[in-house]
Formats: structure tokens, C-alpha cells, sequence
């Protein structure tokens, strides 16, 4: 190796750097965009970003090797019109007045964020950000994993691309090209970095808590979707079978573990296989077991692959048609490494005694993801009540694949790529993260007592600046005053006439 | 007490007796007199520590020598890693430093063909009229009325009598002066055959910026080649991006048969200059290459330094940055000179470069002196008082830029009450 006989100061840690502060000075005019000018930039964005979800992927799939080239362009696509429509009526940019407590709330946006986009969703993720910090006004600096920074900054530049032609300020959208963990650790606590959006791994979701700076992480999920004996089971099989084929389950959504009871167990068995599942045979089961753990660490070759590949690896002679493998734990406990996280399509099926039992087990292998997500499949409420209660979980997903429900595609939950998990999972925020969490309101708030009538107020007239369109200076100009207005302050205006006459008398 | 480890003061005013004592009185007296008696102490970034303790923002730069501000962490570790191999090096003989830097220049404008390389840039003018003369065998160089080269020999005398007459160095023989945007004058000299050169700043600084008219720069250079003068452009201060493009002449459109920069070239850190030539013009260096000699000029640790220097401003990033802060600055001093017409009457500016015109034969004096009490530091122009020098460095954030107008606007009653009391005594 041809070692640099110099030490070379790190170029891509000061680009990092100049993107920051790039970003501050698009976030200083964006935040005075008024809302027809962002949801015409937000349009714009999705606009872009649909027409290239499948590209994207390609790209995405082509360069980690995780996931499935349609479904990551479903989620590509979430983040666009879906996303946008979702959110058009919340209003994050207009002063609101509440006139009855007199109360007047005027928006403020929280500048630059810097955010992380995961190798599992490297493209989903960027939209995802994007297009919260563009309703939410705000400037950002992605910063890519690095099996998937080509990807990732390809998507980024394309979005900006858009965003700018659409009226944003530059710099508005910006990735940093190569990440590494002391570039990320360093932006991460630069004060110039107003919140961090943080996915990825745990340590990564540490460290932006750790980082001094205010931090949106979420901790990674352990879903466990229990099936009552009053599912449909065959519905309830489809769901799960459509849930963790989806993307090679890399979602961090996706069921980790079906729980049934006991009198159900055959007959979930049977709708599973039916719904493309294929059931492992005890030695199976220890031989995928064995595969996907070695060494006591999940095997990352397995991430985001599909069940017929995993199978292979794994010796496990399945049919290849199989969308997902099955495990099977004959009962509930703490131990069995199965219960973990798999962000592949592999579901561990295992059954309980009884609900109380299955509750316990469920509130238990939940803590692994705690505050993430669980799923419900049957109809009766008592049970959905009593087992949402029970589970640390910030959301319960009912009777629809809970990858894709949990994060907003099959619910009426935001979409999301962000799954608050909430004080259980050691973050800052509890539900599907939103533009909302990007913007803060200064209150102005009248004494109780004191007589104060809003409701005639023209809050948007007061709140308009004066029109400051950007100069063109590239171009020289010279500028001169227009002459003073000697009305407006008489002392200004004897001040000048003195300076006047004293410059004739000079002459 | 100020103990610096090698030598120590009691005070800034021992200091500042000792510095008139052993160094330049006139210099000491003449800060003292104007209300902006600075030693500077600490610096970083764009921020000047005085001795007293203030601090300011530095908006002088001296020129564009601070462009990327003061001690610019990459460029001490540029500047570091290079003492732990290099010196000054050798000047006779080639250099890996110099070779890449001199390319690297030379990229940056490809219809050059050296550099050739000084330690300062008055050096790299008087290459730079030494290579006009070898080539045209002419002897004859015409500057601007106001014009500043710097203040060695042949660029002295380029420039105001002020600089050259206290030391018999005017030579109104061979230097021809022409007023700033007269073309006209220029061709009346130039149309006696015997010029070998026009050099020019693209915006002449020391003069406040007075902008060049639509085309002058352009009408010049043609006339140069039309009676076989070579164009000389002198881009200390408006080279380095701070008009916007890497060299300012060429956002006007024009290629000059030599140009020449210094000042920001050595990040502020390690000084060097350069004076870029033709093929035509350069071939002295073929026919003598020891023709000039300077042992201090293009020293290796420079080049090294000069070279990080043109990769850092040809950044995506730091262009985008020139830009915002250009933008920034434009619209907020259009507020200003709203709220401040009584005494701010004017704005000149092309990207980083700004001259703010002031209503008093000596405004710009006063607004300094009142921004030094707001803890800002800018420059009037030492050629016309009227005009403050205003200049941002490149990577200049949002929030210091906003800073600096807050304090701008809150200096603008003092720069008001200076200006009436020097009224009375005008
Ligand atoms: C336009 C111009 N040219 C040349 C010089 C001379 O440079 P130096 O002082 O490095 O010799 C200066 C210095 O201010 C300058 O402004």
C-alpha cells in the first residue's frame, strides 16, 4: 500500500461540516416561506420522488442486497403523493389564534436537522425526511449508512433537484456522499445542528441521544402478533405471510413472532402453509435457529433476504414458492433465541396454554423492542384492550400485516419511517414520527383578566415582512438611497441638512 | 500581564509604547487617533481578540487574507502535517509542492501557462511588469489614477504619489496614470506604441470598490492588444471567489495576458503570492529561468498551503456558501441604507466584495471607528474615506452574518453623532 508520506486533513468530514452550515443559511429563508410556497415544493418533491421510486429501488436493492425491488418501491411511493395527502391539512406554517384563551401561536421551525438513513430503508428513509423538513420548513442533512450512501445521495440529489426548481432555497436537501461513523458522531454534536432524526442501529440511536443535541431515535421492534381463537385464521395467515414477504421483512415493523393458543394451533399451521408458508420441521427449526444466530449474534448475510434463499443457506428443503419459513416453538418462554428480532422473512410460530399466558409472553418477548409494535388478529375487543394494555408497545396493528401497518400503509397511521417507540423504547417520541415533531410554537398568551379581543385579528397581515426578494449581486450593483423621507424623524433630517451643507462647504 | 512564554508586557499601553518606541510611531498614533487603537491578540474564525479584551468580528480580512477566516483548523493541519516533512525549501531547483500548486493555479485557468511564484503581492506585480516588459520589450506602464499594486519598486510606482514620492520612488516617466473607467484616456497613451502594459484590479479596492462600467474592463483589455500592450489584472483582492468566480476577471469575460494574486493565497498561515503568465508572455522563463529569483517566493510550505487553499474554495459547498452570504448581504445593507439614508448613501458590491458609500468626505472613517465601538471591524479605503470596506470571508455563517447587521444597525446612531461632531470641525 502507497501510504500519503503527508497527513491530509479529512475532506469529506469538512464538506460534512460546510453542509451544515449551507443548510442554515437555506433554513433562514425557508422558514419564511409562506404555505402555498411549501406545499408547492412539497408537490414537486413527491412528484420527483414517485417518478423514481422504482429506480430508486433498483438502486437501493442493487447496492445492500436487502429487500425486494417491488416492495421497496411501494414504500418509496408512500413518501410521496400518500405522505403529502396525509399530512396537506396540517397546517405548520400559518400563526394560529385562539381567540376564547387568547392565545396566539406563531410556528417556529427547528432549522437544520441532520438525520441518519438506515441500510434497510436507504431510500424510503430519505424521502420519508425530506419531506418532513420540507412541511415542516425546516433544512436537511442527511447522512446516508454506508452500504447504501449511492443510493441514498443519489435520491437526495434528485429530490433537491426539485425542491429547487420548485422555488426551495439551495442547500435546502442536502447527503453527505461518505459517511463514517466519526464524521456522523462529529455532525451529530456540531451546535449548529438544530435536532437529529436518528434510524439505524441501536448504538447509532445511542449516540444521537448521547450527542448534547435535541435527537428523535427510535429503538428497533420485536413484533408479536398473537392470533385469537376469534381471528379468521385464514385472513389472519394471509396477513402475516403478505407482512414478512414484504421487502424480506426488513422493516423494523415486521411480526417477529406469531402467538396462538394452544386449541388453534394446528389450525393457524395449516392457514399459514395455505397462505404460502412454509412450516419448519423441528429439525428445521434447529437448523435455521443455528444459521441465523452464530455466535449469539443475528447473521447479518440473512438480512433482507427472501425465505427460499434463507432456506438454502439454512438446509432446509423448501418449496420455491415459499414466501416466508416458520419456525415452530412448541412453547412460549424468554429464551429461545427464535423469539428475537429477524428482519428477514422468518415468523417463529409458537402457542399458548391460554390469553393470560399468551399476554404474559407477549408483554415479555415485546421488551425486545419495547415500545414498538404488536399486532392483533381476531374480534374480540376485550382480548384487543386487554392485550394492547399489557404489551409495552406504542402501537397495536388489528387484523392487518402490522410491517405495513405500523408504518401508515395499511392503517390510518401516519406513514412513517420513523416508529416512535416511545419512553419503553428509550426515545423522545411515542407515535409515527411526523412534520409536527419539527416545529415548535412561541405561545403568546394574554393575562386571564386581561381584555384582549383576537378574533378580528389579521394575524397573517402582522405577520408578513416586508417583501425582501433575493438581489441577484453576482452581477454588480451599485445602489444608492432613495432620498430620506424628512418627516419621519426630525432630528434625522436636521442631522442631514447639517451633513449636506457642511459637504457643500467642502467642495 | 500578557505573558507569551518568549516575551511578556504588563499592559496593551506598555505595549503600545513599545511598539512606537522600537517599531513605527506613525502607525501606533495614527490607530490611536482615529478611535480604533487594536493589538490584536487572540484570533479564530472570523472573531479578533484585543489585548483590552473586545472582541470583534473581522470584516477587513486584509484583503482577502483571512477569506476562510483566522487559523482555519484544515489549514493549520495542512500547515502542520507539511512542517513535519517540508521547509521553505529550495528555490533553485524543482519542487513536488511548487510543481502541484503551480498546476493546480494554472488549472484554474487554463489559458495561462506558468505560475511563477512570490512571497508577497508586491512581488508578484513587479513579476508581473517585469514579464510585460521582457515581452513587449516596452518599458511604459499605465495604472489607474488611485490605483494600489502594493509598494516594492516597480508596483510603488504604479500607484499614489502618497507612497512613492516620500521616498523619490515616483517615475511619472515610465508610469502613466488614466482615470478609473475612461477608456478613452487609456487609448490616448497607449496609441504611442511604446506601453508594454495596462495593469488594473477588477475592482479597485484601496480605491473603495468603484465598480467598473459595462464594459470598461473589456474596452481595455481590447486596447491593449489593439497597440500591443499586454493586460495585466491584479486579483489580490477580488481573486480567491470573492467576486463570486475564482479570479475576477472572469465574471467580466476577459482572459489577461498576466494576472497575478496573493494575499488569501496563503490561507492567512503562510504567505505566498503568484503571478500567472502566457506561453508568450512566460518565455523568459525558457530563455533564463533564473532570471527572478526570490528565496522566499512560492516556498514550499506556502505552496502546500496555496494548493489546500484553491481545493477548499473550488468546494460545491463553499461556492453555495459565497453565494448565501453575497445574497445576505445585499438585501440587508438595501435595509440599512433604507434605514440610514440620512448618512449611508451608497452600496457597491460584486459577491464578497462590498464598499459602502457614506455621505462625508471622511464617513467611512467615522463608521469604522463606531463599528470598532459595536465590535466590528472594517476598513475605510484609504484612496476615498467615503467608502467603508466591507468584507465577509466565504465561509461566513448565518448566524454570524446576522450578527454583524445587528451590530451594524445598532452602531449606525454613533456613526451619526461622529460624523456631526467631525462636521462642525470639517
Ligand atoms: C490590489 C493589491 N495589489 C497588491 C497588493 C500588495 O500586496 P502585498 O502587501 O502582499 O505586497 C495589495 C495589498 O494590499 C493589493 O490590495
Amino acid at each position: 500500500m502507497d501510504m500519503a508520506r503527508l497527513n491530509v486533513p479529512d475532506r469529506d468530514l469538512s464538506s460534512a461540516r460546510m453542509k451544515v452550515v449551507r443548510a442554515a443559511w437555506a433554513a433562514k429563508y425557508y422558514r419564511s416561506f409562506d404555505r402555498d410556497a411549501v406545499l408547492r415544493i412539497a408537490g414537486a418533491v413527491v412528484k420527483a420522488g414517485h417518478d423514481k421510486a422504482g429506480h430508486f429501488a433498483e438502486a437501493a436493492v442493487r447496492e445492500t442486497g436487502y429487500g425486494v425491488v417491488a416492495h421497496k418501491t411501494l414504500k418509496n411511493q408512500l413518501c410521496t403523493f400518500e405522505l403529502l395527502n396525509h399530512y396537506r391539512d396540517l397546517d405548520l406554517v400559518s400563526p394560529r389564534v385562539d381567540a376564547d384563551r387568547k392565545i396566539i401561536e406563531l410556528p417556529s421551525p427547528a432549522g437544520v436537522v441532520f438525520a441518519l438513513a438506515p441500510v434497510t430503508n436507504p431510500v424510503a428513509t430519505v424521502y420519508y425526511k425530506a419531506m418532513l423538513a420540507i412541511l415542516s420548513r425546516n433544512a436537511i442533512v442527511l447522512s446516508p449508512h454506508p452500504l447504501a450512501k449511492t443510493c441514498s445521495a443519489e435520491a437526495a440529489r434528485h429530490l433537491a433537484a426539485a425542491a429547487e426548481a420548485a422555488g426551495a432555497p439551495s442547500g435546502l436537501i442536502q447527503c453527505v456522499e461518505e459517511p463514517s461513523v466519526p464524521l456522523v458522531e462529529e455532525i451529530m454534536a456540531s451546535d449548529k445542528v438544530n435536532v437529529i432524526m436518528a434510524t439505524g442501529g441501536t448504538a447509532m440511536v445511542r449516540a444521537a441521544y448521547s450527542s448534547g443535541n435535541p435527537a428523535l431515535g427510535v429503538g428497533p421492534g420485536n413484533a408479536v402478533a398473537y392470533v385469537d381463537p376469534s381471528a379468521a385464521v385464514d385472513a389472519a395467515a394471509r396477513c402475516l405471510v403478505d407482512s414478512k414477504s414484504f421487502d424480506n421483512s426488513i422493516l423494523c415493523t415486521n411480526e417477529s413472532i406469531c402467538l396462538t393458543q394452544q386449541q388453534n394451533r394446528g389450525n393457524m399451521e395449516r392457514a399459514l402453509r395455505t397462505a404460502g408458508a412454509h412450516i419448519c420441521s423441528a429439525d428445521e427449526t434447529d437448523r435455521l435457529r443455528d444459521y441465523l444466530w452464530q455466535d449469539g449474534a443475528f447473521n447479518a448475510e440473512a438480512i433482507g433476504k427472501s425465505a427460499v434463499w434463507i432456506a438454502k443457506q439454512a438446509g432446509i428443503r423448501a418449496n420455491d414458492a415459499a414466501k416466508i419459513l416458520v419456525p415452530v416453538v412448541e412453547h412460549p418462554g424468554q429464551d429461545d433465541l427464535l423469539f428475537r428480532e429477524k428482519l428477514c422473512p422468518v415468523l417463529t410460530l409458537t402457542a399458548a396454554t391460554d390469553f393470560d399466558q399468551a399476554v404474559t409472553f407477549a408483554a415479555q418477548a415485546a421488551k425486545r423492542g419495547a415500545g414498538h409494535s404488536a399486532a392483533f388478529h381476531g374480534t374480540d375487543q376485550r382480548r384487543l384492550i386487554a392485550y394492547s394494555s399489557a404489551v409495552p408497545v406504542n402501537r397495536v396493528v388489528v387484523n392487518a400485516p402490522c410491517s405495513q401497518g405500523a408504518a401508515g400503509f395499511a392503517t390510518h397511521l401516519p406513514p412513517a419511517f420513523m416508529i416512535g417507540t416511545g419512553f419503553a423504547g428509550r426515545s423522545s417520541v411515542g407515535e409515527n414520527v411526523g412534520p409536527q415533531h419539527l416545529v415548535h410554537w412561541t405561545r403568546i398568551a394574554f393575562g386571564r383578566d386581561v381584555p384582549a379581543d383576537l378574533s378580528a385579528l389579521d394575524i397573517e397581515a402582522l405577520a408578513r415582512k416586508p417583501a425582501s426578494a433575493p438581489v441577484p449581486v453576482m452581477a454588480a450593483t451599485t445602489a444608492s438611497a432613495a432620498e430620506p423621507d424628512l418627516n419621519r424623524d426630525a432630528l434625522r433630517a436636521m442631522i442631514l441638512e447639517e451633513l449636506r451643507s457642511l459637504k457643500g462647504a467642502s467642495e | 500581564m500578557f505573558n507569551y512564554g518568549y516575551f511578556s508586557f504588563a499592559s496593551k499601553d506598555e505595549l503600545l509604547s513599545k511598539a512606537a518606541e522600537y517599531w513605527n510611531p506613525g502607525k501606533v498614533k495614527f490607530w490611536q487617533d482615529a478611535g480604533t487603537p487594536m493589538v490584536i491578540d487572540r484570533r479564530e474564525g472570523y472573531r479578533l481578540h484585543d489585548m483590552s479584551g473586545k472582541t470583534l468580528i473581522d470584516l477587513h480580512l486584509n484583503g482577502g487574507t483571512y477569506n476562510f477566516g483566522h487559523r482555519h483548523p484544515e489549514l493549520v493541519e495542512v500547515l502542520k502535517s507539511g512542517l513535519d516533512y517540508f521547509d521553505m525549501g529550495n528555490h533553485w531547483f524543482p519542487s513536488v509542492a511548487r510543481a502541484a500548486f503551480a498546476e493546480k493555479l494554472v488549472k484554474t485557468a487554463p489559458h495561462m501557462k506558468y505560475a511563477i511564484f512570490g512571497a508577497g503581492g508586491a512581488e508578484a506585480v513587479e513579476l508581473a511588469i517585469k514579464t510585460a516588459r521582457y515581452a513587449t520589450k516596452r518599458k511604459k506602464i499605465v495604472s489607474i489614477i488611485k490605483g494600489y499594486h502594493g509598494h516594492s519598486g516597480l508596483s510603488v510606482a504604479t500607484g499614489d504619489e502618497r507612497f512613492s514620492k516620500i521616498f523619490l520612488a515616483d517615475r511619472p516617466e515610465e508610469f502613466i496614470q488614466v482615470p478609473f473607467n475612461d477608456p478613452d484616456a487609456l487609448e490616448r497613451v497607449l496609441k504611442n506604441g511604446d506601453v508594454a502594459a495596462f495593469i488594473i484590479e477588477t475592482i479597485p479596492a484601496t480605491y473603495g470598490f468603484p465598480m467598473p462600467e459595462e464594459g470598461y474592463l473589456k474596452a481595455c483589455q481590447d486596447l491593449c492588444h489593439k497597440y500591443g500592450a499586454k493586460f495585466i489584472s491584479d486579483e489580490v483582492q477580488t481573486g480567491l471567489m470573492r467576486t463570486g468566480v475564482m479570479w475576477g476577471w472572469q465574471g467580466y469575460g476577459l482572459k489577461p495576458d498576466i494576472f497575478v494574486c496573493g494575499k488569501g493565497l496563503g490561507g492567512g498561515i503562510y504567505p505566498i503570492s503568484a503571478c500567472m503568465v502566457t506561453e508568450e508572455c512566460g518565455q523568459w522563463q525558457v530563455e533564463d529561468g533564473a532570471a527572478h529569483i526570490s528565496t522566499a517566493g512560492g516556498s514550499e510550505l506556502g505552496c502546500l498551503v496555496g494548493h489546500h487553499v484553491i481545493e477548499m474554495l473550488q468546494r460545491p459547498e463553499t461556492v453555495s456558501n459565497i453565494d448565501f452570504v453575497a445574497r445576505f448581504f445585499a438585501q440587508s445593507m438595501a435595509e440599512m441604507m433604507a434605514r440610514h439614508s440620512d448618512i449611508f448613501c451608497g452600496v457597491r458590491q460584486r459577491g464578497v466584495v462590498l464598499g459602502l458609500e457614506f455621505d462625508h468626505p471622511e464617513g467611512a472613517v467615522a463608521v469604522s471607528r463606531a463599528l470598532y465601538e459595536n465590535g466590528v471591524w472594517a476598513i475605510f479605503s484609504s484612496l476615498d474615506k467615503r467608502v467603508l470596506q466591507f468584507k465577509p470571508g466565504v465561509l461566513k455563517d448565518v448566524d454570524l452574518c446576522q450578527e454583524i447587521i445587528d451590530r451594524f444597525d445598532t452602531a449606525m446612531p454613533r456613526a451619526r453623532q461622529l460624523l456631526s461632531e467631525m462636521g462642525r470641525t470639517w
